[in-house]
């Protein structure tokens, strides 16, 4: 790189300053405005579902209205007066813890293999990775229920793992492998000078220091497993995940406790996942 | 945090470690076999197998399969749903272009100036994961209908016509896709802005170029693998999106996926929806494919 090298030679001459053009007043507030509204924009829906969840019903349905018709915490005292709802709810969040425990702990085996080794066949694996994030979640939930429809394999809970499972992995493996960047290989190899026999300082040494990156990818999955609609629809069968109860009372009218547990939830990943920085933080 | 640079990390041969030869050529596979065991048995063979399944005649009382190689799926497929995949293409290619556009800033100014709080934006951009896609979805149709808080207002206040709305229409389709797919337009040109080295950033200033010159042709062609890789992993998916469509939009804006979804859960077709899914399929795989010859010097999953 050629700049590069011309950038440090003027800097051992000792040029004072940089040639930089100075910026105008009040520019420099543009793109921080600009950023900080597109970060508001994500939060938008998710601040109208909580609106929602407190809004009043004038029906005798119990069914969110577009309209606004007055504050109301009734919706969270009678959280659990919807059949069906709530079995749907326990079931996503059993479905998004088991699934981000198996994904986490396959995913961060690989992202260590990925960040240690070089190996033949990396390259291929990592484009199946690549393509199993990009492909549209219709083709893998289709071509899944192919697959179960062949092996003539009954869909319910079980299956819905295998999917989320599936599709969870390779999101683990990226955000552990960022996080495992800068991980520097001579504390394992002291460790291992002093004594530790492998087992020991992947405890004491290894884990610690991959813990907040692996945090990160539980979290990452346990999101992904618990939004997850399209892959969810075609193997789901008898089992009714949150997600898909929630799709199919779109077309009858929408009960407020919906929201409610989209509250629950999204309060609930928000805990974590600030804790998580939380954690990260106190590492550096 | 800056680590001391060893000498494996700066590209130079390590010297070959003590006790690490045994076993050291198979410690990746072991590491690799079960993720990759789940990977291959739940994605790759049912892909293959997909693809296979286009090609098979099906009786569509029984559903039973024979493997026939009728390509004719394929033009017949093509021909049917012509409308709705010309549909998909417009509608996804419009919000990867609108979500290039919105995120590009963004994933600059984190990258850039997000200091010591780069992981507090990047979670922010995760929030939305953490409320199901469904509801989403469902609170944007709230937010666009017809008498809702943002409409209603425009209308009281005469600056819209009474008549005017926006849900069932491909705006409603184009402005959700462009909502649900921004994370993942956002965090690959983070990835590549990030990794730009800052030195040769400062060494175009000391050659006089003006920050808009530095930007056109020092940052922007550096980005542009970066680019390429957020515009599939948005595009395909949004490609193949119907939730959006069924959500927010109206029974003239039906998208490939809703067809494709019929075809599968309603029809039974498997053969039909095979044959749409391979094409969907097939456009993510001559992405990479482009990729890796036209850029190939980085790889592409390095921006996931």
């Amino acid at each position: 790189m050629s700049a590069t090298a011309v950038s440090t030679e003027r800097g051992a001459e000792a040029v004072p300053a940089r040639v930089r053009p100075p910026r105008r007043k009040w520019t420099r507030f543009v793109l921080p405005v600009y950023s900080w509204l597109v970060l508001v924009y994500l939060v938008i829906p998710i601040v109208v579902m909580i609106i929602y969840s407190f809004n009043k019903v004038t029906t005798p349905l119990p069914q969110v209205s577009f309209a606004w018709n007055g504050f109301t915490t009734q919706w969270y005292r009678e959280w659990n007066q919807i059949p069906g709802l709530t079995p749907a709810f326990w079931l996503s969040i059993r479905l998004a813890l088991i699934s981000a425990l198996i994904a986490t702990i396959l995913g961060t085996l690989i992202a260590l293999a990925l960040v240690r080794h070089r190996f033949r066949g990396r390259v291929a694996f990592e484009q199946l990775m690549f393509l199993n994030i990009a492909a549209p979640e219709i083709v893998l939930g289709a071509s899944l229920l192919g697959l179960f429809v062949t092996l003539n394999l009954a869909r319910g809970f079980f299956t819905l793992l295998l999917a989320h499972v599936m599709f969870c992995i390779a999101y683990v493996a990226v955000t552990v492998r960022a996080r495992l960047a800068g991980f520097d290989r001579s504390l394992e190899e002291a460790a291992q000078d002093l004594g530790a026999n492998p087992m020991v300082t992947f405890q004491k040494v290894t884990l610690p220091l991959i813990f907040p990156g692996v945090l990160a990818g539980a979290l990452m999955a346990f999101a992904l497993s618990i939004d997850d609609f399209v892959t969810s629809n075609f193997v789901s069968g008898s089992a009714t995940p949150f997600p898909i109860w929630v799709y199919g009372a779109v077309r009858i009218g929408i009960p407020p406790q919906v929201f409610v547990f989209g509250t629950f939830i999204f309060m609930a990943g928000l805990i974590l996942a600030f804790s998580s920085i939380v954690v990260q933080r106190r590492k550096h | 945090m800056e680590q001391p640079v060893r000498a494996d990390h700066a590209g130079i041969a390590p010297p070959p470690r003590r006790g690490s030869k045994r076993g050291k050529g198979a410690a990746p596979y072991f590491l690799i076999l079960p993720g990759g065991v789940w990977l291959i048995v739940l994605f790759l063979i049912p892909l293959l197998t997909m693809l296979s399944l286009s090609l098979q005649t099906c009786n569509p009382g029984t559903g039973a399969c024979v493997m026939t190689w009728h390509w004719g799926e394929f033009p017949e497929q093509l021909k049917l749903y012509h409308t709705q995949l010309l549909t998909s293409l417009y509608f996804a290619g419009a919000a990867t272009l609108i979500d290039l556009a919105v995120s590009y800033p963004l994933a600059y100014w984190i990258a850039f100036y997000g200091g010591n709080r780069k992981n507090f934006f990047l979670l922010m951009l995760l929030v939305p994961f953490f409320v199901s896609f469904v509801i989403r979805t469902i609170s944007w149709s709230f937010i666009l209908s017809d008498q809702g808080f943002v409409l209603g207002t425009l209308k009281n206040l005469h600056l819209l016509p009474q008549n005017f709305h926006i849900l069932a229409t491909g705006w409603a389709v184009v402005a959700g896709l462009c909502y649900n797919y921004l994370p993942f337009t956002a965090l690959p040109l983070y990835v590549a802005i990030e990794r730009i080295d800052r030195k040769v950033i400062e060494a175009a200033h000391d050659l006089y170029a003006t920050r808009r010159e530095s930007f056109l042709r020092v940052i922007l062609p550096l980005t542009i693998p970066g680019i390429f890789a957020a515009f599939l992993l948005t595009f395909v998916p949004a490609f193949g999106d119907y939730v959006n469509q069924q959500v927010l939009g109206g029974t003239n804006q039906t998208m490939i996926g809703t067809v494709i979804q019929n075809q599968f859960l309603v029809y039974l077709d498997y053969a039909g929806g095979s044959a749409l899914s391979a094409v969907l399929l097939a456009i993510a795989l001559i992405g990479i494919f482009a990729y890796s010859r036209v850029l190939g010097s980085r790889t592409i999953e390095e921006y996931l």
